[in-house]
């Protein structure tokens, strides 16, 4: 083997060793976005987000049909504001469809549940659903049952 | 009655020379030690050599990085599979089984990727550095290289030394990358999860320095200790045939041996807070 084909191999393999190092970092990192998201975006506004995260489903059914693409904190309505890109087959979401935050099984992942409504127009690009449910926690909910349980007493 | 005492003197003797063979193995143990420790120091003085013939280490990367590519690789994958099965059987019950990719990714991130590496690392390329230099020391290469006033130590094993601790984290790296993809083709592709929630769960459990850069360092020391004993046993074995393959089958045991016992001290280290 000469000289030449040597070296390009030993580039090669450093090469794709810190491809390995750079890709182990994306997939750490939230820099990348595996797939292209060239779906439509939407926004919700949500008391209490849980665990959701961002590329968290969005799911209508138990379907998939989106993911979570930005979360932030609203410091007008003191809220967290969800935007979700949907699958743009997914087009004919009536206007007055709601959104919950929910968790497959017991720990698993939570994610946004979207429930249609009945109205005749659709959601596009850039609309917000009104009707939210925040996400369940724990500890609020064992805390209403043992204060409604004392009450009963 | 002198028949007697000459027995006990027998007896006595053959005891003696038992705690004496003893004294002469730990005596040579450690003197075996501080060669390998004087070697080293000699090892890395003779690393300013490279700067000067670059093309020694190109070489070396070759035959020690490029030529262990395949069985990594091949490992990698299949240990991220197994893993990946492995995960959902256990998490299935619990209906936790979106967590599949923190387990897979972070086990071969903080533990297997590092030591798995390191032991094929160890068996294909520590064993083949051991004899490469053993046989070059049996043939009389070396001590010729003297006469001709060349340095063997920075003409031969320096280059090899160099080119192990190099490529040690990048056939880390590539390992654990090719074991997350693995993981990521049982567990999205065979056993149907959402592969948003692969990656995102992953990205929201694992730390970049904690558990990429620990494993980095990892893979670094452990191609620091493999090299330093494979070149070493090569360069100090009897230089016989069976001296030779005693060294090689001594690269492999030492090595693998070190590798994870540093692990765990290693472990220790950096994840007790």
């Amino acid at each position: 083997m000469n000289t030449r084909t040597l070296e390009l191999l030993v580039g090669l393999f450093v090469a794709a060793g810190l491809a390995a190092l750079f890709m182990l970092a994306m997939s750490v990192s939230n820099l990348a976005s595996f797939g292209g998201d060239d779906g439509y975006v939407i926004k919700a506004r949500f008391d209490n987000i849980g665990g959701l995260k961002v590329r968290s489903p969005v799911a209508a059914s138990g379907v998939r049909i989106g993911r979570v693409s930005d979360i932030s904190y609203d410091l007008e309505g003191f809220e967290a504001l969800v935007t979700m890109s949907i699958d743009p087959q997914y087009n004919v979401f009536p206007i007055d469809s709601s959104a919950s935050i929910l968790t497959s099984g017991l720990l698993g992942e939570q994610y946004i549940g979207l429930e249609p409504g009945a109205e005749e127009e659709f959601l596009v690009a850039g609309s917000e659903i009104d009707i939210t449910q925040s996400a369940l926690v724990l500890e609020e909910i064992i805390g209403q049952f043992i204060y409604s349980k004392a009450d009963e007493e | 009655m002198i028949y007697l005492l000459d027995r006990g003197k027998d007896v006595l003797n053959a005891q003696l020379d038992r705690i004496q063979g003893l004294g002469r193995s730990t005596l040579a143990a450690l003197s075996r030690l501080g060669r390998a420790n004087v070697f080293l120091i000699d090892v890395l003085v003779g690393l300013t050599g490279m700067l000067i013939r670059p093309g020694l280490l190109i070489k070396q990367l070759f035959s020690v990085g490029v030529q262990t590519l395949v069985i990594i690789v091949v490992a990698g994958l299949f240990v991220g599979m197994v893993m990946a099965l492995q995960a959902y059987y256990a998490l299935v019950d619990f209906g936790a089984e979106d967590s599949v990719s923190v387990m897979v990714v972070l086990s071969l991130l903080r533990e297997l990727g590092p030591v798995i590496t390191a032991l094929l690392f160890a068996g294909r390329a520590g064993s083949a550095l051991t004899a490469e230099i053993g046989l070059m020391k049996a043939t009389e290469q070396l001590s010729g290289m003297e006469m001709m006033a060349v340095n063997p130590i920075e003409r031969v094993v320096a280059p090899r030394f160099l080119a192990g601790v190099i490529s040690m984290p990048l056939l880390a790296a590539i390992f654990s990358a090719v074991g997350v993809l693995g993981g990521y083709l049982v567990a999205v592709e065979l056993l149907g999860l959402d592969a948003g929630a692969f990656w995102s769960q992953a990205q929201s459990k694992v730390e970049l320095f904690e558990d990429l850069g620990n494993g980095m360092i990892k893979s670094l020391v452990f191609g620091f200790v493999v090299s330093w004993i494979a070149v070493f046993e090569g360069y100090d074995c009897i230089p016989t045939s069976e001296g030779l393959g005693q060294a090689t089958t001594r690269t492999v045991v030492y090595g693998s041996l070190a590798i994870l016992v540093l692990d765990f001290v290693l472990t220790a280290l950096m994840f007790s807070k």
